[in-house]
């Protein structure tokens, strides 16, 4: 009837690693035919929350984000829907976040195309990280490309970011000493605790976590990591989430949307 | 901003069992957990649910602090006559929503 407040922490599970490393690792990362979504190491009943959508809480957010959409704001007087013609303009877009903002001389987020909207085009206040209101939006732009295959821009501008987040990824960091690859690649369906170490697919963000029993970001899960690693979070702003979330998506290149993905 | 999801078959038979289910937003505060400074974070929950078809209760749920945030509520009753179904979520803090579907029964 309802669900059960999920209390295993990251933080706790963490602690287990040690014996979760002492196995030889594989090398490298997964081959394309064998990349499986968080999706699918879940158990039924978190798969059957997410795949019905009277069922997954993300709709919550996912109905909020219509509402501003559709809410004109700013001293421009102008809702979303006033520049983009249609929700059904905006499909596919999620599928090719980060991309480069040329102003800026950098690729930008999803969540931070929406604040420059904000900024630019409605000439009002900037949403917070984590904010009720951007996640909604979000999870409202991101539903329109459930379903489509991950898809980078081929733009060569990207190369040199991609290859940092690929460096970060790979780099040890924090005092348990760890990298993303590490846990991801090397022990990617092997067990964290109790939980099944995903591949670490960026495939359905935003997601309700259980855990989190709220709508959460990519960089929201990459913060959860990092403390778990015992590394300092980098700040919201940081262009670091950026580079990890562009290696990411051309590691997931071709991969199915989920969004709004629920996790446990 | 409204608040619930909520999915009622729009045509059913006489008779027949159907399915209601509904999901609504709320953070389903327990009253148990200490914030940053140590202090109390008050309770604020749903404290009860019900649901009438036409007038008549046919559910209704005494919800508790150990239920997750957004809570998702399904039962099923039985198809009698076409008319209205009202959900009604009602907790602390003056919490208080109220949904009408109509439904016909053919």
């Amino acid at each position: 009837m309802s669900r059960r407040r999920v209390s295993a922490g990251l933080l706790r599970a963490a602690v287990c690693l040690g014996a979760a490393l002492a196995a030889p690792l594989a090398a490298g990362q997964t081959p394309d035919g064998q990349r499986r979504s968080g999706y699918d190491d879940m158990s039924k009943s978190v798969q059957a929350m997410q795949d019905d959508d009277m069922a997954n809480p993300g709709m919550l957010w996912v109905r909020d984000g219509e509402g501003l959409w559709n809410r004109r704001v700013g001293s421009a007087d102008k809702a979303c829907a006033d520049c983009h013609a249609g929700i059904g303009s905006i499909s596919g877009v999620a599928a090719r976040y980060p991309a480069f903002e040329a102003t800026l001389g950098r690729p930008i987020a999803l969540e931070q195309r929406i604040n420059l909207c904000r900024t630019n085009h409605q000439r009002t206040e900037p949403l917070g990280p984590e904010s009720r209101e951007l996640l909604a939006l979000s999870a409202y732009v991101a539903q329109q490309s459930r379903g489509q295959p991950i898809a980078p821009p081929a733009d060569p501008r990207l190369q040199p970011f991609i290859e940092g987040g690929e460096a970060l990824y790979a780099r040890r960091q924090g005092q348990l000493n760890l990298s993303c690859a590490q846990c991801h690649d090397d022990n990617s369906g092997r067990k964290l605790g109790s939980a099944t170490i995903p591949q670490g697919h960026p495939s359905a963000y935003p997601i309700y976590r259980l855990e989190w029993q709220s709508l959460g970001s990519l960089k929201r899960r990459l913060r959860n990591c990092l403390i778990g690693m015992r590394a300092e979070p980098y700040d919201y702003g940081a262009q670091e989430y950026v580079d990890l979330e562009l290696f990411l998506m051309s590691r997931a290149r071709g991969m199915k949307l989920e969004s709004p993905g629920v996790r446990p | 901003m409204s608040h619930a999801l909520i999915s009622v078959p729009k045509a059913v038979k006489r008779g027949q069992v159907f399915e209601i289910k509904t999901l609504i937003s709320h953070r389903m505060e327990t009253g148990f957990r200490a914030d940053a400074k140590g202090q109390l974070v008050p309770r604020d929950i749903i404290q009860r649910f019900t649901c009438t078809y036409n007038g008549v209760e046919v559910f209704n749920l005494k919800l508790s602090p150990a239920i997750a945030a957004n809570p998702f509520i399904s039962f099923f009753t039985v198809a009698t006559e076409s008319g209205t179904i009202a959900l009604r979520w009602t907790g602390d803090n003056g919490f208080a929503v109220e949904e009408t579907v109509s439904i016909k029964v053919e």
